[in-house]
């Protein structure tokens, strides 16, 4: 099995969320919590703006959940840079344990869903579930200087600059009260609550060109949803929508068809996150990717309509490329992951 | 791929990726490449006529003036943020020329200044710009053993 089932039901009591111009121009624009004016957040360098943007995206998850830093008692973050330097530098600005995990752009599923194990067990109460990521510094990282002139090919996607955080905590007696004094809204009882986890297997369908991140996540997305739907027993029907992180177009394309072979139609509920991000406009053509790409569309907009209960049952599935420039300078192939949870109104 | 799973790669589904690839607008590309290319060139040899009449230049040294320029202009525009969206769309046009290759140079200049002006800076200068230096003169001297047997 390598789905999980959390009993005890915790809840996304609160999220955090900050995104960069372009970003906000899109449809998450009306719903994070602040819009940059510019992408680099008043520091010298990129990879500054960006822990900066992680750190504002978890202290403002805290401050949106009604509680104080010392409340915390988990910081379970990622992010796209080598050694996860903007999370663990971000966790430097706090008094919280830190767990430093990394799936690339699947970190936030993957945070959120040992945020959620752990508070399940009972081992910790409260814990905050946080990624970023940042067009310019991961620009260099991965691929060319800014200013370089090159053309980027049709199937690229663009980088989202932009950070998420999710506020998991348990759901019993004691915090629900709490939180009712501070603020009705914010009732734990009343929050989505995280019911599955799918943790995906690592899979490779031979995929080279690095431009091509979306065919190469695809089979992971489809192997890590069709377990799921298969080891809950539930169907796509019985979601409301069927969240993927950053396929973009193309991936998600093949995405319905890699599930179509396999007898399960996801077309009518699937969403991909990548693809609505952006109102594609200059260069980013299939659509946004990166940590920070389903980290503020789902806890920007996608969480917002849960708490409104527009939509009331989620499969939330980001998807990972776990390459590295060295990797792919040698030759290699694009290994991906998937991990998956159930977001649901209870 | 490495591991046990070495063969694994699936050729159908590599066909099948493939088979979305948009098809190369050979055309538009093209005369893209020439326009912005021709300019560049025009530009050239707007500046070698003005230095040839104000002033006393002539020959090998009006080239090098000329170059001299280009690449300033490449340069400036690298720094002005221009460059990078005139590559885009002209794609080769504006890779080939000798602004291309200034811009090649100044990109990651700019880009590592962060990481100081030694180890950043001076450093990944070259990143882009190395291997056409170092098969550019490999390239000159086999062309030069060949010419010298004939």
């Amino acid at each position: 099995m390598q789905t999980i089932r959390f009993k005890n039901m915790p809840k996304i009591v609160a999220t955090g969320t900050i995104a960069g111009p372009k970003e906000c121009a899109g449809v998450v624009g009306k719903y994070v919590d602040k819009t940059l004016s510019d992408d680099t957040f008043g520091e010298s360098t990129y990879e500054k703006a960006e822990c900066k943007m992680l750190s504002y995206a978890i202290s403002q998850t805290i401050e949106n959940a009604g509680k104080r830093e010392t409340d915390v008692d988990l910081l379970v973050s990622g992010d796209l840079l080598n050694q996860i330097i903007s999370a663990s530098f971000a966790a430097r600005d706090f008094e919280t344990p830190f767990l430093g995990v990394y799936s690339a752009c699947s970190t936030m599923t993957e945070s959120m869903a040992v945020a959620a194990a752990l508070v399940n067990a009972g081992y910790y109460k409260n814990v905050v579930a946080a990624t970023g990521s940042h067009f310019a510094s991961a620009e260099r990282q991965y691929r060319y200087p800014l200013e370089l002139g090159n053309t980027r090919p049709p199937q690229s996607q663009w980088t989202v600059t932009g950070a998420g955080g999710a506020f998991i905590t348990s759901a019993n007696e004691e915090n629900r009260v709490k939180n009712t004094q501070k603020n009705a809204e914010k009732d734990a009882e009343n929050a989505p609550a995280i019911t599955f986890a799918t943790f995906g297997r690592v899979v490779d369908f031979g995929i080279t060109d690095v431009n091509n991140m979306g065919a190469a996540m695809a089979p992971a997305a489809a192997h890590t949803i069709l377990t799921h739907l298969r080891e809950t027993g539930r169907s796509v029907s019985d979601y409301d929508l069927i969240l993927t992180g950053d396929l973009g177009a193309l991936g998600s394309r093949i995405l319905k068809d890699l599930t179509w072979e396999k007898g399960v139609d996801i077309q009518p509920n699937h969403v991909d996150c990548g693809e609505i991000v952006y109102n594609v406009l200059e260069d980013e053509f299939q659509g946004g990717s990166g940590a920070g790409c389903s980290a503020v569309v789902f806890n920007a907009y996608i969480y917002q309509k849960l708490q409104k209960r527009e939509i009331n049952r989620v499969l939330f599935a980001a998807t990972g490329a776990l390459l590295s420039t060295v990797s792919s300078a040698q030759g290699e192939s694009i290994p991906c992951i998937c991990h998956a949870i159930s977001i649901e109104n209870v | 791929m490495t591991g046990k799973n070495k063969k694994n790669q699936n050729e159908n589904y590599i066909r099948y990726v493939h088979s979305f690839d948009p098809p190369t607008q050979h055309f538009k590309n093209c005369f893209r490449a020439f326009l912005v290319g021709g300019l560049i060139c025009c530009v050239g040899q707007f500046f070698r006529v003005i230095l040839e009449q104000t002033t006393s230049l002539s020959g090998d040294e009006l080239a090098s003036a000329v170059s001299v320029l280009l690449i300033f202009m490449g340069t400036l525009l690298t720094g002005l943020g221009v460059y990078d969206r005139i590559g885009r769309n002209a794609g080769a046009g504006s890779i080939v020329p000798i602004t291309g290759f200034a811009n090649s140079v100044s990109s990651p200049a700019i880009e590592f200044k962060t990481e100081g002006l030694v180890y950043g800076l001076a450093a990944k200068m070259f990143v882009v710009a190395g291997p056409i230096i170092v098969y550019g003169v490999l390239a000159g001297a086999a062309v030069g053993v060949v010419y010298l047997f004939l």
